[in-house]
């Protein structure tokens, strides 16, 4: 029991993390919180096949599928915080809170009576014991589950497929279309401007300064401005005058050994 | 032993609680996924729990037959998120709303 109650409050500080994260990557960490923690209270209740089959299925494939169409789909892809239907938050954290109470107050008017535990049931080891429940019992559902398995496979393809509709573009149509921007509304011809290009730092995150001074955004990623993280280039250079009294021919000494 | 049961069961409803919650609040279909996956993964503990209340293997077999279905809708699930971000650029579920009217 030491297990389950350090445990649970973690999953359900996770859990409500879900709620109130703004990234979906964030959601998706919390989510590894939850299943992980419930892997360990599975072998606290004597399911070890279950406690493997939870790491590996849903934290290692579910999960890692969700993260991989997190990256497909794009950082920038956040929820918006504005309500479509009037209200809904309110009603449905009402709502979810009367199922809770609901279930909480009939679960805690059950009485059970002694638990019998799975010492008898695991007696031959417990995969033995589930290997015998299933290809007996259960094995229709068992194959029916392999149909399912099939089907979704199958599913996912045709869904993820796209025939290519237009020819690929070629070097030389690339070129035909640069030039014909050029043309018609003077967008520059040659690369993007690197980040850092006249500035005083050349970190990625650092845009570019025009020969005027002003950040060209061009030369940060859509990404780092979807995130938020793009440094302000003017802030790097604001000591620039200082430096400037310092590079002079006719100047005095450093103001650092004036001190 | 029976308190056991009886914590466990009640974790379990939190968390289906907040999965329930979750998927009426958020608009972001892949969070909304998520937390169906947390409401399936409640149950789950649910079944554990009452397979050792009552001594024999069948809550275990559900819970794995759940995951291999949870498993299952995933794949599908989020092909057709990627579909829908594909054609709309985003994967807000109220902007999916083609078949309202």
């Amino acid at each position: 029991m030491t297990a389950f109650w350090i445990l649970a409050p973690i999953m359900v500080i996770a859990a409500l993390g879900i709620l109130v994260v703004r990234r979906a990557v964030h959601a998706a960490l919390l989510l590894a919180v939850v299943m992980l923690s419930l892997s360990v209270l599975y072998l606290a209740a004597d399911a070890p096949f279950l406690f493997a089959v939870q790491i590996i299925v849903y934290t290692g494939a579910i999960l890692m599928l969700f993260l991989f169409v997190l990256m497909l789909v794009g950082v920038d892809a956040s929820d918006s915080v504005v309500e479509t239907i009037r209200g809904q938050r309110v009603i449905a954290a009402i709502g979810g809170l009367a199922l809770g109470v609901l279930l909480l107050l009939g679960l805690t008017q059950l009485s059970l009576g002694p638990a019998v535990g799975l010492d008898g049931a695991n007696e031959g080891g417990n995969i033995q014991g589930l290997a015998n429940v299933i290809f007996s019992r259960y094995v229709f559902a068992f194959e029916a589950t392999s149909a399912l398995i099939i089907t979704a496979a199958v599913g996912a393809m045709v869904l993820a497929h796209r025939e290519r509709l237009t020819p690929k573009k070629s070097q030389a149509d690339l070129a035909a279309e640069r030039l014909r921007e050029y043309a018609e509304t003077g967008r520059h011809l040659g690369p993007l401007p690197p980040p850092g290009t006249y500035a005083r730092h050349n970190a990625v995150d650092t845009p570019a300064l025009l020969p005027d001074g002003t950040p060209s955004e061009l030369s940060v990623s859509r990404v780092l401005a979807a995130r938020g993280t793009v440094r302000n280039a003017p802030d790097l250079a604001d000591d620039i005058e200082q430096i400037n009294a310092t590079l002079e021919p006719g100047a005095s000494a450093p103001a650092q050994e004036d001190a | 032993m029976n308190d056991m049961t009886q914590a466990y069961v009640g974790l379990s409803s939190i968390l289906f609680t907040i999965g329930a919650v979750g998927v009426l609040v958020r608009r972001n279909a892949i969070v909304v996924f998520m937390c169906v996956e947390l409401m399936l993964n409640a149950s789950n503990l649910a079944l554990v729990a009452f397979a050792r209340q009552h001594g024999n293997l069948e809550g275990q077999v559900a819970a794995f037959f759940v995951m291999v279905v949870a498993a299952a809708e995933v794949v599908v699930g989020l092909a057709i998120i990627m579909t829908i971000f594909r054609s709309r650029r985003s994967a807000s579920v109220d902007d999916a709303s083609l078949l309202k009217y």
